[in-house]
Formats: C-alpha cells, structure tokens, sequence
C-alpha cells in the first residue's frame, strides 16, 4: 500500500518534463485550441502528425499511453459512429434502409477520433504525465494569482489541494487497516449483492470519517504552530523562472497555431 | 538576562463541557523555565500536562494567573496578532502523531513551510531547511515523500519544520508516544542534541519514566497541580509519592530502591539504564573481592 503513485506522473528526462509548469498549463491550453481551429485533412494531419510527435518528445511509452486511453474508448467510437451515420453530404458512398454513409461523413468522424485522442494526449502529455501534482497546484496558484484581486481565495485552494494531495497515502493505508480490523470481526466485503456489499462499506467508513476529522483537527493546530495565516505575507522558497526553452515551446506553440490556420485557407478535401 | 524564559504563576486552565460546566484542568500551576533548560514534564492521562504546553504558545489561552513567555505578557490587553506569531515562532511545538502535522508531500517542502509563512526570502528559506535537514540528519531524504518514511524519520523531518523558523525553545508533546523503540531514539538524540550543542530549550512532555530520567529537570503534573519539581534524582527518590500520582518510576530506580529495602548498600542515585548497570556491576566486584579475602 505504501506504492500508490500520485496521479499518472511518469518521471522521465524529456524536453516536456523540463518545461516550467506554468508554461505546460499555457501550452496545453493553447494545444486545445488548436485542435478545435482545425478545420480540413490537411490541418488534421498536422495536428496529428504534432501529437504523435509531442508523444516521442516526452519519453512516455506509447502502451502506458494507450491504456489510459481505454476507459474512453466507448465514446470515442460512439461518436464516430454518430457522425459516420448522421453527417448529410453529397456523396453517397452506401446506403441501406434508411441509412445513408457518405464520405463526409467518414470524415467527420475521422477528425472528431483525431480531436479527442489529440485532447487527451495534449492534457496528458502537457500536464499529467509529465508534471508532478505539487507543480501543477503550484502552477495553478501563480497562474491564478491575478484573481485575488477579485476575492478569489486561491491561495487557500491551493493549499487544499496540496492537503488532499499529502492525505490520500495516508487515508489509502488507514482504510486498509480499518477494513483488515473489520474483516478480522467478521465483516464479509466481498459476498452478497449490491445493496448488502454497499451496506459493508459503512462499518469503514464511519471510523474512517471519525478520524479525518480528528486528523483535521491536529493538522490545523500543527498549521496554527507553524505561524500559518493563509496566503498573507506567505512567500515560497522555491520560485520557479520562465527560462529560455519555455519561451522557445510557446513561440513553437504559437507558430503552430498560424500553420494550422494556413492549412485551413488552403482548403483541400472536404472541410469541416 | 534573570527573568526566567516561561514564568508561570498560579495558572489556572478549565474548559466548558457542552452542558455548560466548568471543568478545571489545571489549578494554580507556578513554574519558572529558564533559557536553555531541559525539563521533562510527567503526569498521567488527564493530569494537564498538555494543556500546559498549549497555553504556552497561546493554542490554548489560560483563565487566570500570569504567564509571560519569552518576555511577553500573555495575559495583557495589548498582544497584537504579530506579536501571537512571533510567540509561535519563538516556542516551537511537536505533536504526537507524525502523520498529521506534515503539510507538503515533500520533505523540504514541508520544511519549508513554517518559514513560507513568516514571509523569509526564498534564499534565506532555502539555507534554513538545509541546516535544519542536515541538523536532524534527514539531508538525503529532502525530495522524498513524507510517507514512505518511517515513523521517526517524519517526527524528525517535523522537528526540521520547527527549527527552520529558528526558535529558542522546543515543546515536544508526546512526540516519541507513537513511535517503536528505534523511532524513539532518534527523536530523543536530536532534540538533546539540539539542548547541548544549541542551547536550545527543550520541554518535552511524556510518560515514559525512561526518557524524563534524561532531562535536567522532571515536573511532575497530578490532576493539573505541580506536585513534583527537581531533578530526575530527586523526583525518582521518592517513588511512593511518584507511584500515588499513578506514575511509576523507571526500572533502575526501582531495582536501587529494592536492593535498599533489601539492605545492600547501593551508592549514587542512577536514573538512566546505563549508570545503573555500572553501579551494580562495580557492586558485583567489590563484592567478588570480599568474597575472596573473607
């Protein structure tokens, strides 16, 4: 139980990995726009052609990458069989019934498998795989600070998350614990129907709710010892820089953006 | 510098029950730590040692009495917000349970924390949770993840997070009661480090005989009044007085008290495990040579 990885970060050295968190968070941003201005074959392609290179630059294997891929496998192909079937246009390519397939159809759905396999690689790639959870609050928090002006309190947000983030380990083994006292008193998890399984879980979460709150009683008074006062007057001790090779990712990034509305203009094959 | 670092007179600490009763925890407490010391405070469950120690760094804010603590007047109408967490800066506090007092879910991270909220320059943080890593011997865990350590290791990693604000005294309330023999030891070898070569003034508050027997000084605490104050030697003389607060008394101390009863004369009073063994070994030989001679 002391294994549990944060999140899907797979440490590596790659040219991603490097990149300031700040800068990953403006990237995939800008990454998801991206793939909603694509428009024809030819910006698709580009904008394939760039994922599966984003894909080599961040060392991650490919089958780590597909798996994660897996739970939204069902909507990929859902919605591209929507479109396969429900795009009009003029060629008819086969009909049957009262179904009519048309190649514009085929390549709806082609572009929309292409937009959202490219959103979640850009997220993935950009901001999951490649950037630890503490730098993405952090991250967050920079990125967000202009917001405090308007009341926004996300300081105390990114310490909630930098909270939660400290406490899953430590609640993942306490819930193993308390389910080994229960299951030593005789407490069955694992027969029965729903209802009766559902109804097991309550004997663990009861002392398990118990002792968060005691938990988060200690851990205030520990904060409260430690001079904490929320985001006043608070400073970091690491500050993280914008160095060279962030601004040279957003240059490419933007650069990338203009190629794809070049293509766009050149209008080849169908447009969507 | 006379004025004694915490000065305590007639401390006076109830707290109310949800039915509006008063329960009284601590009566007319008078203590005087000075700078530097190393006081063990004992008491059993329920006797208000730990109370004491919150009203220290105002966790908990006393009724009545005077408590003054590095030259500041708790009980005075005109303590600012800023002078609340200079005081909590001054008087660090270690707790019982490691796991709930780690913020970051990196070690120097956590460090780091209590000086991030003093507002210290991002260099000057850094050199401090390097000296107070390397002080508590925890350098080579700086980037990992609290909880893959063991439990004396966070206890020690939450020491470093005191320290990195630079404070002149240390409370540790019970901070070795959930650890396993070995975790102990290195939490007590770093805060009597800490006393010795730092100056720094240790009150640790516990219940093991063993580890107050280490201290300068023992304050034994009975339902929230002071009922013993001296040294580990006086305090461990008197074992009924120690066995009636329901306390006992460390081992070796007992086994001298035995052999007294029994009419072996036993010299020098031992508190620690080691002096004993010494003594009783010396006693075995002097005994093996009248042995011989008679």
């Amino acid at each position: 139980m002391k294994n549990i990885a944060f999140g899907q970060y797979y440490p590596a050295r790659s040219p991603l990995h490097s990149l300031d968190a700040k800068m990953k968070l403006i990237l995939a941003v800008l990454y998801i726009v991206a793939t909603f201005l694509c428009k024809n074959l030819l910006s698709f392609g580009a904008l394939l052609l760039s994922a599966i290179l984003l894909l080599l630059m961040s060392r991650i294997p490919v089958r780590i990458v597909l798996r994660s891929m897996r739970p939204i496998l069902f909507i990929m192909i859902f919605t591209a069989i929507l479109n396969m079937f429900f795009v009009k246009g003029q060629t008819e390519l086969w009909s049957f019934w009262r179904f009519h397939i048309y190649l514009e159809g085929i390549y709806s759905a082609a572009f929309i498998l292409v937009r959202i396999v490219v959103l979640i690689l850009a997220t993935s790639l950009f901001l999951t795989y490649t950037t630890t959870p503490i730098e993405l609050t952090d991250a967050i928090e920079r990125l967000l600070s202009p917001l405090r002006i308007v009341r926004l309190p996300v300081h105390e947000f990114a310490m909630m998350m930098t909270i939660a983030l400290r406490f899953i380990p430590t609640l993942t083994e306490e819930t193993d614990k308390i389910m080994n006292a229960q299951k030593a008193r005789g407490v069955d998890f694992t027969s029965g129907g729903l209802i009766s399984r559902a109804r097991a879980l309550i004997p663990i979460l009861i002392p398990l709710f118990v002792s968060s709150f005691r938990r988060a009683d200690e851990l205030a008074m520990a904060m409260e010892c430690r001079c904490y006062r929320g985001g006043k007057g608070r400073t970091k001790m690491t500050v993280t820089h914008l160095r060279m090779r962030d601004m040279v990712a957003l240059l490419l990034m933007v650069c990338f953006g203009a190629g794809i509305l070049y293509l766009n203009r050149l209008g080849i094959g169908y447009t969507l | 510098m006379n004025q004694p670092f915490i000065h305590a007179k007639d401390l006076c600490f109830s707290y109310v029950e949800d039915d509006g009763r008063r329960v009284p925890v601590l009566d007319h407490v008078s203590i005087d730590i000075r700078k530097g010391e190393y006081v063990a405070i004992l008491g059993h469950n329920g006797s208000g040692k730990s109370t004491l120690a919150k009203l220290f760094n105002l966790i908990l804010e006393h009724d009545s009495g005077e408590l003054v603590v590095a030259g500041k007047d708790l009980m005075s109408e005109d303590l600012t917000e800023d002078d609340l967490y200079a005081l909590r800066r001054e008087v660090g506090m270690v707790f019982q349970n490691p796991d709930n007092q780690l913020v970051a879910t990196i070690v120097e991270e956590d460090v780091a924390f209590g000086p991030e909220n003093l507002g210290v320059p991002p260099k000057e943080i850094r050199e401090r949770v390097d000296r107070a890593l390397s002080t508590v011997g925890m350098t080579e865990y700086a980037r990992h993840e609290p909880h893959r350590l063991s439990g004396g290791q966070k206890q020690r990693v939450a020491i470093a997070g005191i320290l990195a604000m630079k404070p002149s005294c240390i409370i540790l309330d019970e901070s070795t009661a959930m650890l396993d023999p070995h975790g102990r030891r290195e939490v007590i070898d770093t805060f009597e480090r800490l006393n010795r070569e730092e100056g720094m003034t240790v009150i640790t508050i516990t219940h093991y005989m063993n580890e107050a027997a280490r201290a300068d000084r023992v304050i034994v605490l009975d339902d929230g009044r002071v009922l013993m104050d001296g040294t580990p030697v006086e305090v461990f003389g008197e074992p009924e007085r120690l066995l009636a607060a329901g306390l006992d008394v460390p081992q070796c101390t007992a086994l001298i008290h035995a052999l007294r009863k029994e009419g072996i004369a036993v010299k020098g009073d031992p508190v620690t495990t080691e002096e004993c063994a010494d003594i009783i070994s010396k006693l075995l030989e002097e005994k093996g040579h009248g042995n011989r001679h008679a």
